[in-house]
């Protein structure tokens, strides 16, 4: 337990921004050790850029690194992602 | 308020300060209108952004702690006296000030009248904003769906909505009250840290699969959410929301 | 940037001192925690450090091994790449240079790697000629393991991911290996004077 830990539900709003729909009740597969959760149940650890870790074996999910304009992100400790959907989101398109 | 679902960018907007409430000596509820709002699912957050004149920035979440109501959210702030944003929303920001924000985001931790239950909540400190969201909604709607409140606070003076919560429990929701560092005279309830025993004499059984939605400091919440699973609860029931050291 | 919250400041510091903050750079009294993963706990008897790859014999210290080398007190400003700055930190530890006295190599570059898998990459030119430290104690105590602890890397005249906290060793290559961040979006070399933040800059 480390008390730096977040949930996914933490950067939902960074999620959003990247991947345009809300992402936290999407279900993630780690690569590593096959364990599914949604995106708000990973931990999150905020380095120089941002952390998805799986809760089952700490291995890296993601990270994402925010710039300006643009987003550098590894999905790649994910074997599987899915469900990211329209039904969690009540937000307001971009004018 | 239930609106089409629409997709795009999250953004910035401008929310104007219509008041600010204390609830406690070190909480603060902000009144925001916010152009455009379409409403949101209680447990969702904002995230709340600061620009100094050098262009110096921070963003912190927020829990949005009223259901939903027109233009009109509510953020309930505690100050931290080593914080960055807290103080500022506490002690300077004011009724017509400008506040910028964008939401509402999280779609995890969430609930609805139509989830049903029996649902518990458990609640450190400041992390019963979100959850207020969902015991206010639960009124708003008027179901009586068995809903339990398992509050942490350190005395009896810093229980945030101490009085809102003696005024709604009743009629399914039941509210249970943990004193930690101080009781008031006379006080016969729980007066420890939040543990398996106590969560067990407050139920729901696990095997009702009820809905639980933890919130509070991370150490809190690991705390509650180890006692749970120990007591049978599945973890995929249990929805998390840690408030990090970066919360300030 | 055209909406400024009133009255609002944060808690830096305006009072330094401009020609030592990089451009971008806020100072902070603070000293924010960020990590990549989990605080590790490695104990003391557990704890090695060492020197390898291209080099002509590998060596490694046990803890005890390595505070008995010859130290040195820094008082260095640090810079972040997530934009804080820090000025007069002070800390102990071992020069690199004392580290690889007497070593042979025809490499050029250097991995620190660390408990929990973090890596960054920096050309061997970069930690050597005094300019890098392994270092474990900051403010003349103990290194905490939140900022850490027991022992991480000084490299302060590049961007502060680029000082591995929780260091176990160096490896030093032929062939530069990005590390952690620099696989992700963040610059390969970090200088905070030229504003290397990101791939590109």
């Amino acid at each position: 337990m480390d008390s730096l830990m977040l949930d996914g539900n933490a950067i939902a709003g960074l999620l959003q921004e990247v991947f345009v729909v809300e992402m936290t009740s999407a279900i993630g597969t780690c690569d590593s050790c096959g364990a599914s959760e949604p995106i708000g149940a990973v931990r999150v650890f905020r380095g120089a850029g941002v952390v998805l870790r799986c809760p089952h074996c700490g291995d890296v999910l993601a990270k994402i690194v925010r710039r300006e304009e643009q987003a550098c992100v590894d999905l790649s400790g994910f074997r599987a992602l899915e469900g990211a959907s329209r039904a969690g989101l009540h937000g307001r398109a971009d004018r | 308020m239930e609106g089409a679902a629409l997709l795009g960018r999250l953004s910035w907007q401008l929310a104007d300060v219509v008041d600010a409430i204390a609830e406690t000596a070190r909480v603060k509820t902000l009144a925001l209108d916010v152009p455009g709002w379409q409403g949101h699912r209680t447990g969702q957050h904002v995230d709340v952004r600061l620009t100094a004149e050098d262009g110096y920035q921070v963003e912190r979440s927020y829990s949005i702690a009223s259901p939903p109501n027109g233009t009109t959210i509510e953020l309930t702030v505690e100050r931290l006296d080593d914080g960055e944003v807290s103080p500022y929303l506490t002690d300077e920001l004011r009724a017509g000030d400008r506040l910028e924000l964008r939401g509402p985001v999280g779609g995890y931790f969430v609930w609805e009248p139509a989830l049903g239950g029996p649902v518990l909540l458990v609640g450190g400190g400041s992390g019963i904003v979100p959850l207020m969201a969902m015991i206010r909604e639960r009124a708003r709607a008027g179901v009586d769906v068995d809903m339990r409140l398992l509050f942490s606070s350190r005395s009896w003076d810093g229980v945030i909505y101490r009085d809102e919560l003696e005024r709604l429990s009743g009629n399914g929701l039941t509210i249970v009250h943990t004193l930690t560092r101080s009781q008031p005279s006379g006080w016969t309830g729980y007066a420890r840290r939040v543990d398996r025993e106590m969560l067990a004499e407050i139920g729901p059984a696990a095997g009702t699969s009820p809905h639980v939605y933890v919130c509070g400091p991370t150490p809190f919440v690991e705390a509650v959410a180890t006692a749970l699973v120990d007591l049978g609860h599945e973890p995929r029931h249990i929805k998390t929301e840690r408030f990090g050291p970066t919360g300030g | 940037m055209s909406f400024v919250s009133r009255g609002f400041h944060g808690r830096r510091r305006s009072d330094a001192d401009a020609s030592r903050i990089p451009p971008g750079q806020y100072v902070t009294p603070d000293f924010p925690v960020l990590s990549a993963g989990p605080t590790p706990h490695r104990p003391l008897e557990q704890w090695d450090f060492s020197i390898g790859g291209e080099v002509d014999e590998e060596r490694a210290w046990t803890w005890d091994a390595f505070r008995a080398l010859p130290s040195e007190e820094i008082k260095v400003d640090i810079h972040c790449v997530t934009k804080w700055s820090k000025l007069d930190t002070v800390w102990r530890g071992v020069s690199v240079d004392t580290l690889l006295e007497g070593v042979e190599t025809s490499a050029e570059h250097v991995i620190q790697y660390s408990d929990g898998g973090y890596t960054t990459n920096v050309p061997l030119e970069d930690v050597t000629g005094g300019k890098a430290w392994v270092v474990y104690e900051y403010d003349g105590e103990p290194l905490e393991p939140e900022h850490g602890g027991p022992a991480r890397m000084l490299v302060p005249h590049l961007y502060f991911w680029k000082s591995a906290k929780w260091v176990r060793g160096l490896r030093l290559r032929a062939e530069d290996e990005p590390g952690f961040w620099e696989v992700n979006g963040y610059n390969n070399y970090g200088d905070p004077w030229k504003e290397q933040r990101y791939w590109g800059d």
